[in-house]
């Protein structure tokens, strides 16, 4: 181990990365914002303090594990950060692309440190250090004796610490006057009151410091002197306070000390309490319909007054953070014994089969009961897993922004169905693919402003971002409203790259899909965004291993939208078990839409290929047999077709027989066979048997690559 | 921090240590309990270490408590004002326990 890499246990490098992730995974986005609202002119002080105290958090975590270089960038950057809220630094372009340097660097350095190659930063970091060094260079700061000729009372005044000062200065600077709000509480209470009064204040202004003082009945009582920077006149405030405190007083700015707050910018008032706009929007209208009392979950930005609760010491949060590989491990026990239980049940069956009655009934009672407690178990550790997929949502509004910012291009990122919960463990693995979707949405999608307004549309360019359970799948839709994909450029790309040899002989939507072929790419401009080497068949092959299907649709001049299907959870699943000349195969339960008698009479052919006709709708026909090239020696008078569908797309699967419902364990089959579509594991029946298990997804997939 | 504290005090026999997780807390502490002397922070979520002290110096019942101000480097100026407040002694983090205690046993 290098002097760079403290002898550190796995464990506890774990440790440290979960939690150094996490925070900074929060104070991106809250950089992202606070870029956001620098663009408008004003910022959020909460906001600022939020992102310090996150770099203080992680400087405190990489300190506390002898991560010596990423406690000292951490240490710069909360410098750096520290003298913007004390208002010696001004929050200009270079310092906020600063900023984001500075998260970057430490994202790089996390990983550096998981790969213990810390030692090739060495020169990132010193630059990184010079350049905070060079901007923090001190300024004149306004002398500290002008805030006396104010009038405020001196016990405030006394108590106030240099960042609430700064802030008292800047509240002036802006032209807001000053109000000082007595009120008294009940002992008991006053947190609370308190803590409703201040909610309010600051929906009208900046709480600048609240100091406690004895009051009348210093017993049963406690006085507070609230110090509020707001636009609002004396009048309103008293009208609005009236009843809840004792007494408001103003103190408005005095035109000697105005003209003292040298390079006075003006600024419009800033609701200080309000969530960054447009991000987050409240309702959930056009997305599948949800609990009216479920309120969006914790994807936005932490609120000031959240912000603030995180500062106590004491951890608010009752969670804790598992690793899921252990989640994987109880779950695949738990598998295991769903299996175990099965057998037993299968035992029972065969006892009474060969006349031990009496004790048969006893053992499928007890089967039975230890059924119930496993099926319980079982949605307890799946319940575990699942996670809600707004906290891939923040992933995304921060891509979204940041890509916006490089390009040039006003997006909005609608959300919708934040509170979809999914398995953590497709969640992870969709993000790739879905922050591609989203790149390409914004990159090649949404037209640049000048050319929206051109075309008479807004200049601000829209994604929406929506997720929704539709029985035993979760729907994660990307829509944008771009200008849509070009099918004939489409076929064009495709014709010259020697993917398509005929253009006319698929119809608009088969010619959509030549997206996901592998080598394909319409951008004529590769760009940093996108054009990075992954194509859309990585995406499509990516939801593919998580059993999911990705669908497009488009319409030009208007926009395209894709759709992802997803099953819930990949760790147990109902299972239709088939035979197919002498073998036995599982289909995933959610890919079987529904299963009928074939009857040879039924079948027809169109192009040389087998079909039905089910309900006035063509239905092609694959023979599972063939589609696995396995031979058989007779083909049975009765077969059955088991209708697949994955997306908008459905199969009919001729089978031998359908032997019934069980639990499955999907194990992978290992890289090796990685590589064939149309099996996605092989699982084990609990009666030492082992079969396949196919991928419906994979089939449909393979069968129009290769037109039936 | 805050248990690396508790812990070193503790060795300290007899005192009894009762934490507030934030300045409120601090607030409803000290009419309840019998405090014989406070360890404040400046930077706190609801009320700062400052307005603390001011609320403990203008209160006839509490005039006399030791207070010690435990800060970063980068407060020195809120330290500063701290000890004109009344504070009686304030210490630097990160700072070796071995001082914490020696201003406690100090001031009790």
């Amino acid at each position: 181990m290098s002097a760079a890499q403290p002898p550190t246990s796995d464990a506890a490098l774990r440790d440290f990365l979960a939690e150094a992730e996490e925070i900074l995974e929060g104070v991106g986005s809250q950089l992202t914002d606070l870029a956001d609202m620098a663009e408008g002119g004003s910022w959020d002080p909460d906001l600022l303090n939020a992102i310090f105290r996150g770099a203080h958090s992680l400087k405190g975590v990489a300190g506390m594990f002898g991560f010596t270089a990423v406690a000292e960038v951490a240490h710069n950057t909360e410098n750096l950060l520290d003298w913007l809220r004390m208002g010696k630094v001004s929050l200009a372009q270079p310092v906020i692309d600063l900023l984001f340097r500075s998260s970057k660097l430490l994202v790089v350095l996390l990983r550096a440190t998981a790969d213990g190659t810390l030692e090739q930063h060495q020169d990132e970091i010193a630059a990184h250090a010079a350049a905070i060094t060079a901007c923090l260079s001190p300024s004149d700061s306004v002398s500290p004796g002008s805030l006396d000729r104010l009038g405020l009372p001196a016990a405030i005044l006394g108590a106030l610490t240099e960042y609430e000062e700064h802030r008292l200065q800047e509240n002036l600077r802006q032209g807001r006057q000053l109000f000082v709000i007595h009120t008294t509480f009940d002992l008991s209470t006053f947190d609370q009151e308190l803590g409703n009064l201040t909610d309010l204040l600051k929906a009208h202004g900046e709480l600048i410091s609240t100091l406690p003082s004895i009051g009348e009945n210093s017993q049963t009582n406690i006085d507070f002197e609230l110090l509020l920077g707001s636009q609002r006149s004396e009048q309103e405030l008293a009208t609005l306070l009236k009843g809840r405190v004792v007494s408001v007083a103003g103190f408005p700015p005095q035109p000697a000390i105005m003209a003292s707050m040298a390079a006075a910018v003006p600024v419009e008032e800033q609701q200080v309490t309000t969530a960054p706009a447009g991000v987050f929007p409240p309702t959930v209208a056009d997305a599948e319909p949800l609990p009216a009392d479920k309120a969006l979950p914790p994807v936005s930005p932490p609120s000031a007054a959240a912000a603030e609760e995180k500062a106590s010491a004491k951890s608010l949060s009752r969670t804790v953070r598992v690793d899921i590989g252990k989640l994987d491990l109880l779950m695949n026990i738990v598998g295991e014994l769903v299996l175990a239980q099965s057998s037993i049940s299968a035992i029972a069956d065969r006892m009474r089969a060969e006349g031990f009655s009496r004790m048969a009934v006893d053992l499928s009672k007890a089967a039975k009961g230890l059924e119930r407690r496993l099926g319980d178990l079982q949605s307890g550790v799946m319940d575990i897993r699942m996670i809600p997929v707004g906290q891939l949502y923040e992933k995304m509004s921060r891509i979204v922004r940041n890509i916006t910012r490089e390009q040039g291009k006003k997006v909005d990122l609608k959300l919708f169905g934040a509170e979809t919960e999914l398995d953590k463990l497709i969640v992870e693995d969709i993000a790739d693919p879905l922050m591609h979707i989203i790149r390409n949405a914004i990159d090649h999608g949404i037209e640049p402003p000048e050319r929206r307004q051109a075309l008479g549309k807004d200049e601000r360019g829209t994604v929406r971002l929506s997720s929704y359970q539709k029985g035993n799948h979760v729907v994660i839709e990307v829509e944008d409203d771009g200008g849509g994909i070009d099918v004939a450029k489409v076929r064009q790309k495709a014709l010259a790259k020697g993917l398509l040899l005929d253009p006319a002989a698929l119809t608009d939507r088969e010619a959509l899909e030549l997206i996901f072929m592998p080598g394909f790419s319409t951008a004529d401009q590769i760009t940093d965004v996108s054009g990075r080497g992954v194509g859309m068949d990585v995406v499509r092959n990516n939801i593919a291993a998580v059993s999911g299907m990705v669908d497009i649709e488009t319409w030009p001049g208007k926009g395209s939208r894709f759709t992802i299907i997803l099953p819930i959870t990949l760790a147990i699943i109902k299972a239709l078990i088939v035979s197919c000349a002498g073998r036995c195969y599982a289909l995933p339960i959610t890919s079987v839409v529904e299963s009928l008698l074939l009857s040879p009479a039924d079948i027809r052919t169109v192009e040389n290929k087998e079909v039905i006709t089910l309900r006035d709708v063509t239905l092609p026909l694959l023979r599972l047999d063939r589609f696995l090239t396995v031979e058989r020696v007779d083909t049975p008078i009765e077969q059955y077709v088991v209708v697949i569908g994955a997306a908008e797309k459905r199969l009919g699967l001729v089978v031998d027989d359908l032997l019934g419902q069980q639990d499955i364990v999907i194990k992978p089959l290992g890289d090796v066979f990685r590589a064939i579509r149309g099996i996605s594991g092989a699982a084990d029946l609990g009666d030492q048997r082992t079969i396949l298990v196919l991928d419906a997804g994979g089939i449909i997939a393979e069968m129009t690559r290769t037109g039936g | 921090m805050r248990s690396l504290m508790v812990a070193t005090i503790e060795t300290l026999q007899p005192v009894r240590i009762v934490q507030a997780a934030n300045g409120f807390e601090a607030l409803r502490i000290l009419p309840r309990e019998a405090i014989d002397l406070i360890l404040t922070d400046i930077n706190m979520p609801d009320i700062n270490g400052l307005e603390l002290l001011s609320f403990v110096r203008n209160n006839p019942l509490y005039q006399k408590l030791p207070v010690i101000i435990i800060s970063t480097e980068g407060s020195r100026k809120d330290i500063d004002r701290g000890l004109s407040l009344g504070a009686n002694e304030y210490l630097v983090k990160p700072f070796i326990p071995s001082k914490l205690l020696e201003l406690i046993q100090r001031l009790l």
